[in-house]
């Protein structure tokens, strides 16, 4: 056990070095790092929890997306109706997720339910067929057919809308010019938007929260806002709020849509010229611009609204035809505000709106202190687990120190290598190692200390104790690792962070068990000759 | 000169661990339907994480925090049952807010009402806002965890053990695990995912003890095939206890550094593990994960003899080392 071959030796302290040199663009500045070449640029990414920033969590509104699917195919089953004369549209009714209609006398069933099929298709496009389609069709007898929107086609559904709300949340998220921010899906349904170094999270939680869905619709003058708040809307209408600028002025708009968000091609915070108030300039592109031109040439003197998210943002009489494709928005915006609403113009409008359900922030300031006082407490506690190994083995707890000294560095390289993220938690995890790794050397010693006891030679009991603990060190570590692995599976953010350093720690430890502690050993038994062990 | 070497545990160190589980066990006993009782009848004090609301660390730009005042503020908002406490340094404050009726978006509102009401004298460090769908995931998920740990560790062990060790490490564990959820449920700590982590933490150093010892027992019972079962137990669990004291002190000393010198962000966490693993850990492997072997039949039907201390350990040392320390007591 005792003797190592010059290869192996080679071996061990060249799987040191280069597992330790990963940690070295650690040590220096992020501008020069860059320039080296791309597989040196490895390095520790600090947690929200340690350089401050936001974890926010949303969720697709999934009732939205339901609703709107539902509508869609009630819309569906009408023009269905209307072309091949099965009754009449209006009798199309909605209940939970199905349509019902019954077709009027006459109508050849057979026919009816054909119609009606065509309208579902296969899911899963033609790479992937399920045999699953999207929607069901149910002939109830007595000429009633019920349509429902299948499960798969929902969660299809909601799936394409977190992929589309991600790209638009990217372009928003990188509007508010912060560095790195992360993006991903969570599940079916969720999004984790992770933004480091943030001052203000209100700001990105009120971009994120936004639907930012614009319409620009005719005000409807048939009737008064009082009248409708009495309760009588006419039925292609529909009463709206203004925003909370313009305070909360109802109003009666059109549902039909002029142009919607979806017809922009740009849009910039900008000064109205003559009251020099903040605006938003937007042009549109030719489809827009050219349906925009017909409304208000057809409209002069009337007002119109803009509308975002049900919101009522202004509503200008058009007092001639706006004709270039161009206009601007104004609502008493402050500056940020007509920033804010550039911003989600430019970046387009979510399929669905997103709900927050999980804030985590964490301020700059608290952030470095953590890191203050997480570094203060892995010094002061390395370096109390030192003084006692070394009071409790003397020289052979100044290889435990050493041992333990370059497991930490291993540890910073191996984190390196992985890119990982380093959190509180994950500091309390190495401070946790330093005192754990100890403990394989603990092992050896005591073993060692049990076998010179036991009358075995110097040689000999640091022979046999070297290979009777290797075992146990193995087994006992081993129970730790599992609980690192589930922790780092169900974990979040710090924790995951703690099971990591702990997961690398445990694996660290047993090699350097395995290896540096018994090298160092067995180079000191060749060249001391001891006769007996100093422990 | 030389400075001697610190042994905590003195080389021939005999204790009679095996006699005294007479004490151990009902000790045990009594303190788990302790640790029970207090869990069902005080609860954890779980954290936002689990039961959602809003969890506000501020701090005020000058001066210390005046807490009857920023109560009050607080109080006035109606978000129901919010706590007020300082934190750490007397400008810090840590404020939660139960979570609020009426969905993901109420629990949003709450916290900018919070902002609102304490104006711009302070500074908000940290927040986090846990709606109702995620915190029910996330007891879920770090209940689901702990069992699969707790599986896991079984099924390695059996394959590793015979069974009885399995069992006998899994019972210690549970033991370790209830006794800690009583002491947090005692001291109303803060439990929140960081407290997820600590038991796991528990439970994979605790089991890292039991299996130093249970390895040593295995080792002893394929080499004394004839020593009675609790003697090779006693053996085995002395032999093994110097490591024992010299391991916990050491994570001890890393726990402490921790505890004292981390900061308040992981002081619940650095307190539930200082409990469980360096209290109850140690305790547990030595005097319950131990002696309950013999319960468990291991090494039944053995056939012992009558002389039951095995030469190695007291006849050799004297032999060999030329009489240097007393020969210890025989039982």
């Amino acid at each position: 056990m005792l003797y190592i071959s010059r290869w192996k030796m080679l071996a061990i302290i060249a799987t040191t070095l280069i597992v330790c040199s990963f940690a070295i663009p650690n040590f220096f500045p992020k501008e020069q790092v860059e320039k080296w070449p791309k597989w040196a640029q490895r390095h520790i990414v600090l947690g929200l929890d340690l350089q401050g920033g936001s974890h926010i969590l949303l969720e697709v509104d999934s009732a939205a997306v339901r609703k709107e699917k539902v509508e869609a195919l009630r819309d569906d089953v009408r023009r269905v109706v209307r072309e091949n004369r099965l009754g009449s549209p209006s009798a199309v009714t909605v209940r939970g997720n199905t349509v019902e209609f019954r077709v009027r006398d006459g109508v050849d069933q057979k026919l009816a339910l054909q119609k009606f099929q065509e309208l579902s298709q296969p899911l899963g496009g033609l790479l992937q067929a399920t045999g699953q389609r999207s929607i069901d069709v149910v002939d109830a007898g007595g000429g009633l057919f019920r349509l429902t929107v299948t499960e798969p086609a929902l969660v299809e559904r909601i799936r394409q809308s977190v992929d589309q709300s991600i790209q638009i949340i990217e372009r928003r998220v990188n509007e508010l010019g912060t560095v790195e921010p992360s993006i991903q899906r969570q599940g079916v349904d969720r999004v984790l938007v992770q933004v480091p170094g943030l001052q203000d999270p209100q700001r990105l939680k009120d971009l994120l929260g936004k639907t930012a869905k614009l319409t620009f619709r005719m005000v409807d003058m048939t009737t008064t806002p009082d009248q409708a708040e009495a309760g009588k809307v006419p039925p292609e209408s529909e009463l709206l709020r203004g925003s909370k600028s313009e305070n909360g002025q109802p109003y009666v708009i059109e549902k039909r849509v002029v142009v919607s968000g979806e017809d922009l091609v740009d849009a910039q915070p900008g000064f109205d010229q003559r009251t020099s108030e903040p605006v938003v300039n937007f042009r549109f592109n030719n489809n827009g611009a050219r349906r925009f031109a017909e409304a208000t040439q057809s409209n002069v003197g009337r007002p119109f609204a803009i509308v975002l998210d049900n919101e009522v943002i202004s509503a200008p009489v058009i007092r001639e035809p706006i004709i270039g494709g161009s206009g601007q928005i104004s609502g008493n915006f402050t500056v940020q505000a007509a920033n804010d609403l550039a911003i989600l113009l430019r970046a387009g409008a979510l399929p669905a709106p997103l709900t927050i359900i999980e804030e985590r922030t964490v301020g700059p300031g608290l952030g470095q202190d953590s890191i203050d006082n997480g570094m203060r407490a892995a010094w002061i506690g390395s370096l109390a687990v030192i003084i006692f190994m070394f009071a409790t083995y003397g020289l052979f707890g100044l290889f435990a120190n050493i041992a333990v000294a370059i497991n930490v560095a291993m540890i910073f390289g191996i984190l390196s290598l992985l890119n990982a993220t380093l959190t509180l938690p994950g500091i309390c995890g190495i401070v946790l190692t330093v005192g754990i790794a100890v403990d394989s050397n603990v092992l050896i010693y005591e073993r060692i200390r049990e076998e010179v006891r036991a009358g075995r030679s110097a040689l000999n009991a640091l022979d046999a104790g070297f290979t009777r603990a290797l075992a146990t060190i193995l087994d006992s570590n081993i129970t730790t690792f599992i609980a690192a692995v589930v922790l780092f599976y169900i974990g979040t953010g710090p924790v995951r962070g703690f099971a990591v350093t702990l997961g690398i720690g445990i694996v660290t430890t047993v090699f350097t068990a395995f290896t540096l502690t018994r090298l160092m050993v067995a180079l000191w038994v060749r060249w001391w000759r001891p006769r007996t062990v100093p422990i | 000169m030389r400075i001697p070497l610190l042994r905590i545990v003195p080389d021939d160190t005999k204790f009679d661990f095996m006699r005294f589980r007479r004490i151990s066990f009902p000790i045990s006993a009594v303190l788990s339907i302790v640790a029970m009782l207090l869990f069902f009848t005080h609860g954890l004090n779980l954290g936002v994480d689990f039961v959602g609301g809003t969890l506000m660390e501020v701090q005020t730009k000058s001066g210390p925090a005046d807490l009857a005042k920023m109560r009050s503020a607080v109080g006035s908002l109606n978000l129901g049952e919010a706590q007020l406490q300082q934190f750490g340094a007397p400008t810090d404050v840590l404020i939660r807010i139960p979570q609020q009726p009426g969905g993901e978006l109420a629990q949003q509102q709450a916290a900018q009402k919070v902002r609102a009401a304490l104006g711009d004298e302070i500074d908000v460090r940290r927040i986090e806002v846990v709606g109702p769908r995620v915190s029910t995931e996330l007891l879920a998920y770090g209940i689901f965890g702990l069992l699969v740990a707790i599986i896991g560790i079984f099924i390695y062990l059996w394959f590793r053990f015979e069974w009885q060790f399995a069992l006998g490490a899994m019972i210690a564990n549970v033991h370790d695990l209830v006794l800690t959820i009583g002491f947090l449920s005692l001291m109303q700590i803060d439990f929140d995912l960081n407290g997820i982590a600590a038991l796991m933490t528990i439970l994979g150093y605790s089991l890292n003890d039991t299996v130093v010892i249970y390895d040593r027992i295995r080792e002893m019972l394929r080499r004394y095939k004839r020593m009675s079962i609790a003697d090779l137990l006693n053996i085995s669990v002395n032999s093994t206890l110097s490591r024992s004291v010299i391991t916990h002190v050491t994570v001890t000393l890393a726990l402490l550094a921790l505890f004292f010198f981390g900061g308040h962000a992981i002081h619940a966490f650095t307190a539930t593990m200082l409990f469980g693993v360096v209290l109850v850990g140690t305790y547990t492997s030595i005097f319950i994960a131990a002696p309950i072997l013999i319960y468990l039949g291991v090494g039944y039907g053995r056939q012992e003899a009558d002389e039951p201390a095995p030469k190695e350990f007291v006849a050799e040392v004297a032999d060999k080392a030329g009489a240097a320390k007393p020969a210890a007591a025989k039982r």
